[in-house]
């Protein structure tokens, strides 16, 4: 009998182990999605944040760039013919291939590099007629090779390198012509088709002015709607309608957002489409309720004496709100706001359906260019077959991810520094 | 000239705030005030500019259509649609700001002098009522402020006011999605059958596309069948409920009944952070790594994997939803009260055998809640699946195929240009007010059962 009674014990006692070890199974695996998917997303973009340039030489020959007269004003160098010279430049890393062969040499640099040509000149107009260094943005392609993305040794026909180009990679490399810098133009460029020139400018701009639409929308009629709701509403079926109505709102799915916005602010109102401004709009509405919420709860938080000693003093209810309640709940309520504002950053759903996805490659400077955000802006990298996006996917996901945590730590400085404690 | 007029309207409201307390400075020299002197400030302020704002506002939104009728009545002899007399409004628009570029008749351009005029009349119409308006509402302010009166209450009253106005936002919105959702989804249920929509076994659109003309109606008959894509989408969330309920609610009554306060204190916000990485970087997660991990791993066992497979993209989401379900069964445990748990170790039992026997039925409505959001919650995302899971509406239950969702064939449908009035366009309002009642129907029922099982314990 006791035996079989320890046997029992020891069952139960090793069920209360296992059941134990699952627990922590679970948490282990949900620490380790987050692990594996945080290094995968820095192992593949870390890399974008460097840029490949070759390095080469360019003879700004007058004759080639029909250049008459020997001071030629700002003027006329902008007007120049500067495709020769940025052809020779490339053409001269190896004079031995023949002239038909030479796109070859042309395919390892990106499609701008007669743009920088010119931008050179432009920079230094004393460099007329001389021979000097310059540096060209590599192709993606060679891009990817530098950073050793692109696997070498595949089949010729496979490759978008091929042979030839293999070969002088090397020797450049050899020579130390192909140079590494820290990728400032992903910072500065606008989205491009070319992996090499694509940076995050358009959409990052495109980013802010929605949330400053948002913001600008969503915080005060949601604080408004708050106050109303936790300080002066009576309790009858209307107000529960509203606040059931809040609480649903925050759950419907973002991407019916997208469809109000298409449905109500293009096709009724007629804002122009792909813009911040109507995007913008469309998050604050996803935003209001997560923000009424946080507001409401931070009012409750609010003891009541305070209340009391106001309206006791012999404030009106509106004068007690408004000096005292509203200023305690700040706080509590902008914590809240940046949350929301976070959350906003984050959708792409509801900006796809109201056109942000637009190609835009010019900066936006204001709310009612068109524009797409850094989420979205994922997503048609993301959507794109050339390999050098997908780094640039992940340096964006990172930028994005800087974003999101630099918010949510604001919230949290917010709430625990301004925040009373009332005990 | 609208923003000179809003401009001139605030400055004067504003300015009418010192003139109103400094009204209130000199009658304190004789009698004493009914109300702090900012009160008379406010008050001023607010019949100066609010009455000429919503005159401002009322006459903006009607003014447009009423010229468009007055301008358009001229067509009624001759017989056009509704998009031509649309067409023939814009170019009337344009020929009168000056930006038209084609054909000018003589019609056109009498249609366009008689815009100037009415625009012309209305302009100043517009200045000249409003400035009126906020003189008589002003001078009507000023008089109550002569005679002394309460000021205080007026100016409490209307801040409620603004504040229930604020408060209807949330309804308002809610009309704006049930209405503009509605109306296109009417039209399109007038071009397919409602049946036809829920019950169909192909979902093909694409196939509805006609250049110029109204599409084949036995043709929009077979495209439009949602039943592939409420498979689909049931299947994905199936699938991720099959990975985030096991993780998220072990994980949950861990954190709740073993973990130490140490542990609690940061695996709790580490696992949180799952739920606020953007969904489409999850998308492009599954897409990348998982979708391709999938296919070798099925490729090495002999199955035919696609690289777009309802499995990877349903795995991930469970992963995101893992912090929703653990967060909230944390917290529908923790709030079992302890009595539960003493009386449970005072007979003998151990912690799991508690756990399973006590506290688990005790939360069991919060932990179902709390399920059934996560439910909504994969239904309405929409990013991992227009990324991970393909596009193609399959009818299929096997994890390895792709098939799509109602969320993806929205995006699908919608990115790009649209065109209003075509069916392919509207099907996307029809899926999203299917969406739109599912997640509701779940919600609704989620925070009811939470909202009870809050008041059993409270």
């Amino acid at each position: 009998m006791t035996e079989a009674k320890a046997k029992l014990l020891k069952q139960r006692y090793n069920a209360e182990k296992r059941f134990k070890l699952y627990g922590q199974i679970a948490i282990a695996l949900a620490l380790m999605f987050l692990t594996l998917f945080m290094y995968k997303i820095f192992s593949k973009g870390y890399t974008a944040f460097q840029k490949t340039w070759i390095q080469t030489e360019v003879h700004y020959d007058r004759d080639l760039m029909l250049i008459e007269g020997t001071n030629p004003t700002l003027q006329e160098l902008e007007e120049a013919d500067y495709f020769d010279v940025a052809y020779k430049a490339m053409t001269r890393l190896d004079p031995s291939l023949p002239e038909e062969l030479d796109r070859q040499l042309i395919q390892m640099v990106s499609y701008a590099y007669e743009k920088e040509v010119k931008e050179l000149l432009l920079k230094n107009p004393d460099y007329l007629g001389k021979i000097v260094p310059i540096r060209l943005t590599a192709s993606d392609d060679l891009d990817q090779v530098h950073k050793g993305n692109y696997p070498r040794d595949i089949p010729e026909e496979d490759r978008r390198v091929n042979n030839y180009q293999l070969k002088i990679y090397d020797m450049l490399n050899e020579r130390g012509d192909i140079k590494s810098t820290f990728n400032f133009s992903f910072f500065t460029n606008p989205d491009s088709r070319e992996a090499e020139l694509a940076g995050i400018a358009s959409s990052f701009m495109g980013t802010v002015f929605s949330i400053l639409v948002c913001l600008i929308f969503s915080f005060p009629i949601a604080v408004l709607a708050a106050i109303y709701l936790e300080e002066f509403a009576p309790k009858n079926k209307f107000t529960d309608f509203i606040e059931v109505n809040i609480n649903n709102l925050a759950a419907v799915p973002s991407i019916v957002f997208g469809l109000l916005g298409l449905g109500v602010l293009l096709a009724v109102f007629h804002l122009p489409r792909s813009t911040p401004l109507v995007g913008g709009i469309t998050l604050s509405l996803m935003t209001l309720p997560t923000i009424i919420i946080a507001a409401r709860a931070s009012l409750k938080a609010v003891p009541p004496s305070i209340r009391e000693a106001a309206l006791a003093m012999g404030a009106s209810n509106m004068q007690t709100t408004m000096h005292h309640t509203v200023p305690l709940s700040m706080p509590g309520t902008l914590s809240g706001t940046i949350i929301g504002l976070a959350q906003a950053l984050g959708e792409t759903a509801p900006l796809i359906l109201i056109g942000m996805v637009a190609f835009v490659n010019t900066i936006p400077g204001t709310p009612v260019d068109p524009a797409a955000s850094l989420p979205v802006q994922i997503y048609i990298w993301s959507e794109s077959a050339e390999r050098g996006f997908v780094e640039k996917v992940s340096a964006c996901i990172m930028v994005l991810l800087a974003f999101l945590i630099l918010m949510n730590l604001a919230a949290q400085v917010v709430r625990h520094k301004f925040e009373k404690k009332w005990s | 000239m609208n923003l000179v007029l809003i401009s001139l309207i605030l400055l004067l409201g504003f300015s009418s705030y010192f003139f109103g307390r400094k009204k209130a400075l000199v009658i304190q020299s004789s009698q004493r005030l009914t109300a702090l002197p900012k009160f008379y400030g406010y008050y001023l302020s607010i019949w100066c500019a609010v009455p000429a704002l919503i005159i401002f506002a009322l006459w903006s939104i009607f003014e447009p259509s009423i010229v468009k009728n007055l301008i358009l009545s001229d067509y009624d002899g001759q017989i056009l649609n509704k998009n031509e007399l649309q067409l023939t409004y814009t170019k009337i628009k344009a020929l009168a700001l000056g930006n038209y570029s084609g054909n000018i008749t003589n019609f056109l351009d009498n249609s366009a002098n008689k815009y100037l005029q009415i625009k012309g009349i209305a302009d100043n119409a517009k200045i000249v009522i409003i400035l009126s308006i906020l003189i008589f509402s002003l001078s009507y302010a000023y008089k109550s402020i002569q005679k002394n009166n309460r000021m205080r209450e007026p100016v409490e009253i209307f801040l409620k006011w603004l504040l229930f106005t604020a408060s209807l936002a949330a309804v308002l919105v809610t009309i704006g999605i049930v209405f503009s959702l509605l109306f296109e989804a009417i039209r399109f249920f007038q071009a397919v059958q409602f049946f036809d929509f829920i019950f169909g076994t192909h979902w093909y659109p694409a196939k509805t596309f006609v250049r110029d003309g109204q599409p084949d109606p036995e043709l929009l008959k077979d495209a439009f069948g949602a039943v592939p894509l409420f498979a689909g989408t049931f299947f994905i969330a199936f699938i991720a409920m099959c990975v985030a309920i096991p993780i998220g609610l072990l994980s949950g009554i861990y954190l709740s009944e073993y973990s130490g306060r140490n542990v609690r204190k940061y695996a709790k916000p580490i696992i949180e952070i799952l739920a606020g990485i953007p969904t489409v970087v999850y998308g492009f997660f599954a897409a990348l790594t998982v979708g391709p991990f999938v296919k070798e791993i099925g490729n090495a066992m002999g199955f035919e994997v696609s690289a777009e497979s309802a499995l990877a993209a349903g795995a991930v989401m469970g992963v995101m939803i893992i912090p929703f379900i653990s967060s909230l069964s944390d917290d529908v445990i923790t709030a079992v009260p302890q009595n539960l748990r003493d009386g449970s170790y005072a007979m003998g039992a151990t912690k799991s055998e508690t756990i399973k026997k006590v506290i688990f039925p005790a939360a069991l409505p919060g932990i179902v809640g709390s399920i059934l959001l996560a439910v909504s919650r994969a239904v309405g995302e929409t990013m991992i699946v227009v990324m991970a899971s393909g596009l193609a509406a399959n009818l299929t239950i096997n994890p390895l195929e792709s098939t799509s969702t109602i969320t993806a064939q929205i995006v699908v449908t919608l990115i790009g240009d649209q065109q209003f009035g075509d069916p392919k366009t509207q099907s996307a309002f029809a899926l999203g007010i299917t969406l739109f009642l599912v997640t509701l129907f779940l919600n609704v029922i989620a925070l009811s059962v939470v909202k009870k099982y809050r008041e059993k314990y409270d």
